[in-house]
């Protein structure tokens, strides 16, 4: 019963993880249609922007809030710019190209950044400043639950309500969602396609500044390629369910964290990400457009 | 127009690689080649071989380079593909016609590129793949590394006899070749002495959560952990456990040996044991020097692979000095004559299989410090 | 016109560049040697999902994981071969390596047609996802399976080799060279067939319009499977004369990346342009080889720095790549009218 209460918490803050990453996905997929490959190494960038504002400060072995919230500026900042400007200069001269195209500008895009770390920042894993203080706040039965596992909780519960206030309740926000249903439509209402995309990706980007705090804070180990797997995972989260879809991605996060945890508890851990992968296709064979995303039927 | 363009494009392209088919070559200097993952996933540890083996160059060409001729080494990426290191390979030895070839760390490469070497009798010498299918794959390959069945039988003996642990777990990683092997080796010899292997589970390199596979082996009940890793994901297992209040002793092969373990891991590494070539607090003066030289030239302490690839340059040229002349053949027989070289790594001897005999010593992680705790002879 | 319909011979052809397999292997290194086996690879592997990708508009993000599938039949079968039978020499090479060609293929399409089927409830961007997973599924169970190496790899596959013919030495390169040549013609002109033939345009308009071509009768399911078992057939092929060449096989080859690639070729190419993927082929495979002097003139490594770069700016300078979806020889026809 302990094991399963701890594999369920484990789970849990991998998801949330996915989650945050996956949210990425989902928005700038919602308004471009654009799966942007790049966002797993904005992440990547996101991690090293507020390894080196840390040590710049000073703050690498200060634990504290006040740490966690210059990180978490930090971080958002320095992917909100990258989001910015990869969006101006890549994909703003392809918006009426066929997708594919920006597809592989998307991939161009991911090498050069993980080329560029690798070639600036070094090959070799960084460590990732202390954030917080790991203590036990509470136990369920016998299994203790850490703070970095309720903050990363809380934090990804936080961006969520943020976010979602800002789609629903912004001017912004209802400018998001009108250009993701229309373009054209909300070019003609007054809306400013390219601001409101660019500010989509400055979202979209900041979220994944988010996660690769979270990450660092709780896997202390960052390197230029960190963002090829935990991407790779999220972006498959964010089309579980539903590309677009932001409570979708939200689900397909945590369904994907659960279930690679309890393949390993339970079934084998050498085909764990055979087994988290078959079970994503057996999900889409049955609801093809994702388990919260609607299907269109197209129009003749 | 635009066609026009990209078709002279193409044809320019095509000209272009034909002319880097000629590279010009200077009679006084000897030229090596090391094939590493330089970048990629597995880049830091192409980079710290390529530390080692830079320093061993730089020492010999400063002290009079190899039959009064300097070495210039030629250092190529193969972004850790298998297909790559092939590819590089053979450019290493057609166009810039090596004399020599160093690499690879993983074994999975050094298969890749074996029979290469071997077709075109130029010798290799890989620093650190220990599989023992590597040299076995011609007579011009050797390595100056312990194999798998060696490492493994150290730690299953260290595990059983010193530790006096009965019941282990073994964690590997599934898509190293490095940690498959020695922990084959390790689950063999364990249970053969008498031990009992309660749980094997794996985790792929470049993963960064392992809570799942720890939270079983903790249900599992065992006394110790076997993770034949790298550092990079050891750090982390490290931490990990210790949140999951696992306080047995975790086990490793010389994978873990690098400053960046403690960095990662912090205290949580601390107590832990690995197999490796040397301890770093040894008095050996060839060790001492190798340190010393190295925290001079990079700016940091060295780790095992820079050790490692260190050693193998330095057999090299050893070789290089006493054959009769630079050819292929000439090389290969004053490698295989190796005997009792002493390097950083140990006392190294090339056998009948050109593998190194060596002794194996066990350390313990004390901070940056690796504590000698017992040498293990093969 | 006689002088052009001779090179729409296919045996012409491979004669032709037969010989000039013989030219090369007397004046070229064996590097070059070498990248040209890699460039006519993956001009099969460009070409095939081309079929896919860019002729009937589905997109396939797995083609990595069916050139594993035929990689490692083709690897198993040959070894299975020399243990049980015998050493494979002289002019039987000219059938066993073909005959084991067309076995990985059979495996390959077979896979093709496994993901294939659920494919057709899938769209777009599901679509690669699901092709994505199956070759992450292939990858991991390669990656697991002791028979054919595992995490070490299939090592010492064995290959095409020299072959006496009389007096005369024909070189491990010839055959090769011939091997891969062969496969290269027969994808060109199966593909060239294919989507010129009554099923071809049905490809073709499951790419332009799914329902228009559905209410004209068309079998839009079938035609999508055919293409991709079609496609994951010769994927297999060049998995085949990958794992004989190589003589080395390792599940780390076929990762994600390796799918890209081929994305990549066919994008850069044109979609919908067989010629269009031989050259970008050809580009893709000696461009990162071009710029590898550089690293050793500057001390670091800005080779695939520039790489991502080329590829970015290509998208956005020539965004329906080099050859749009016109073949070389309608370009070039286009171009004699306008120059006279």
């Amino acid at each position: 019963m302990n094991d399963f209460i701890q594999h369920i918490l484990n789970g849990l803050s991998l998801g949330s993880i996915y989650a945050l990453i996956a949210l990425g996905y989902t928005m700038v997929y919602g308004i471009l249609q654009l799966i942007n490959f790049a966002h797993s190494d904005v992440y990547m960038m996101g991690a090293f922007g507020s390894y080196y504002v840390a040590m710049y400060l000073g703050i690498d072995r200060q634990p504290g809030l006040s740490t966690l919230a210059i990180l978490l500026g930090s971080a958002m900042l320095v992917c909100a710019l990258i989001g910015l400007t990869i969006e101006r200069l890549a994909y703003r001269p392809l918006r009426n190209a066929p997708k594919l195209n920006i597809l592989i500008t998307a991939i161009g895009v991911s090498l050069f950044l993980q080329y560029f770390a690798q070639a600036v920042f070094g090959a070799d894993p960084k460590v990732f400043p202390q954030v917080l203080h790991n203590e036990t706040l509470f136990n369920i039965a016998a299994v203790e639950v850490k703070t970095l596992d309720v903050a990363v909780f809380a934090v990804t519960i936080i961006t969520m309500v943020v976010l979602n206030f800002v789609i629903y309740r912004t001017k912004m926000g209802q400018a998001m969602r009108a250009v993701a249903q229309n373009m054209r439509v909300a070019a003609l209402m007054g809306v400013n396609p390219n601001r409101v995309i660019s500010i989509t990706f400055m979202v979209g980007s900041a979220l994944a500044g988010v996660g690769s705090v979270l990450v660092g804070m709780k896997y202390p180990k960052i390197d230029p390629l960190m963002g090829t797997m935990i991407g790779l995972k999220a972006f498959v989260a964010a089309v579980l369910g539903g590309i677009g879809n932001l409570p979708g991605a939200v689900l397909g996060g945590l369904l994907m964290g659960f279930s690679e945890e309890m393949v390993v508890a339970y079934w084998s851990s050498t085909y764990r990400d055979a087994l988290a992968f078959g079970i994503l296709i057996v999900i889409l064979i049955f609801k093809p457009a994702g388990l919260m995303g609607r299907s269109t039927t197209e129009k003749v | 127009m635009i066609t026009r363009r990209s078709l002279g494009f193409v044809v320019l392209s095509a000209t272009l690689a034909l002319a880097t088919g000629c590279t010009k070559r200077n009679k006084n200097e000897i030229v090596i080649g090391h094939f590493g993952s330089m970048t990629g996933a597995e880049a830091t540890f192409g980079k710290s071989t390529d530390e080692g083996i830079r320093l061993a160059v730089e020492e010999t060409n400063a002290a009079g380079g190899i039959k009064g001729k300097q070495i210039r080494l030629i250092t190529m990426d193969n972004q850790g593909k298998a297909e790559e290191a092939a590819a590089v390979a053979t450019r290493l030895i057609e166009q810039e016609k090596v004399t020599a070839l160093l690499g690879e760390v993983a074994s999975s490469r050094s298969l890749a590129v074996a029979p290469i070497a071997q077709k075109k009798k130029v010798p290799m010498i890989t620093p650190s793949s220990t599989n023992p299918r590597v040299t076995e794959m011609g007579d011009y390959i050797f390595r100056t590394c312990f194999i798998d069945p060696f490492q493994g039988l150290v730690m299953a003996k260290f595990a059983y006899e010193n530790l006096k642990l009965r019941k282990v777990a073994v964690l590997r990683a599934v898509n190293s070749d490095y940690s498959m092997g020695l922990s084959k080796v390790f689950v063999e010899k364990f249970t053969e002495m008498g031990g009992q292997i309660v749980a094997d589970t794996s985790y792929q390199s470049q993963d960064v959560d392992f809570k799942a596979q720890l939270t079983q082996i903790k249900s599992a009940g065992p006394e110790g952990i076997f993770i034949p890793g790298y550092y990079t994901e050891i750090g982390l297992i490290a931490r990990q456990a210790a949140e999951l209040g696992l306080k047995i002793p975790l086990m490793g092969g010389d994978g873990w040996d690098s400053p960046k373990l403690f960095e990662i891991g912090q205290e949580t590494i601390n107590g832990n044991y690995f197999s490796n070539h040397y301890s770093n607090e040894s008095s050996d003066p060839v060790a001492v020097a190798f340190m010393e030289s190295f925290k001079k030239r990079f700016n940091k302490s060295p780790d095992g692979l820079s050790a490692a690839g260190y050693d193998a340059a330095k057999v090299l040229f050893a070789a290089m000095e006493k054959a009769p002349d630079l050819s292929g053949p000439a090389i290969r027989d004053a490698i295989a004559a190796t005997k009792d070289y002493p390097g950083v790594t140990g006392t190294i001897t090339i056998n009948q299989q050109r593998n190194a005999v060596k002794s194996a010593v066990v350390v313990q992680v004390q901070g940056t410090t690796n504590k000698y705790i017992t040498t293990i002879n093969p | 016109m006689p002088t052009e319909s001779i090179w729409r011979r296919p045996l012409v052809v491979f004669l032709f560049l037969l010989v000039l397999g013989f030219v090369t292997d007397f004046a070229l290194d064996s590097f070059i040697q070498f990248t040209m086996i890699v460039i006519m690879i993956n001009m099969i592997l460009g070409m095939s999902l081309n079929l896919v990708n860019g002729f009937t508009g589905q997109f396939s993000l797995g083609h990595a994981g069916f050139m594993a599938v035929g990689a490692y039949t083709s690897a198993y079968l040959a070894e299975q071969w020399f243990t049980h039978v015998g050493p494979i020499t002289g002019a039987m090479q000219l059938v066993m390596f073909p005959l084991f060609g067309v076995c990985a293929g059979l495996m390959a399409a077979l896979a093709g047609l496994l993901v294939g089927l659920p494919s057709l409830r899938l769209r777009g961007d599901y679509l690669a996802i699901v092709t994505l997973g199956f070759a992450e599924i292939i990858r991991v169970t390669l990656l697991n399976t002791e028979a054919v190496g595992a995490a070490r790899g299939f090592y010492d596959v064995k290959g095409p080799d020299n072959w006496m013919l009389g007096p005369i030495e024909v070189s491990r390169f010839l055959t090769s060279y011939g091997l891969a040549l062969f496969w290269v013609l027969v994808t060109f002109y199966v593909i060239w067939r294919v989507v010129r033939s009554g099923h071809g345009r049905a490809f073709l308009s499951v790419r332009d319009d799914e329902i228009a071509a559905e209410a004209m009768g068309i079998n839009t399911v079938r035609a999508k499977v055919q293409a991709f078992a079609i496609s994951s057939f010769f994927a297999g092929i060049a998995g085949s004369i990958f794992a004989h060449y190589m003589n080395y096989l390792n599940p780390q080859t076929f990762v994600f990346t390796k799918s890209v690639d081929a994305v990549i070729i066919v994008v850069l190419g044109g979609m919908g342009s067989l010629s269009g993927s031989l050259f970008a082929a050809a580009i893709v495979t000696v461009i990162p080889e071009l710029l590898r002097p550089l690293q050793e003139i500057i001390g670091i490594d800005l080779r695939m720095l520039i790489y991502a770069l080329l590829l970015i700016l290509m998208m956005i300078l020539r965004p329906r790549g080099l050859f749009g979806s016109q073949e070389l020889s309608e370009i070039l026809r286009k171009y004699v009218r306008k120059s006279t």
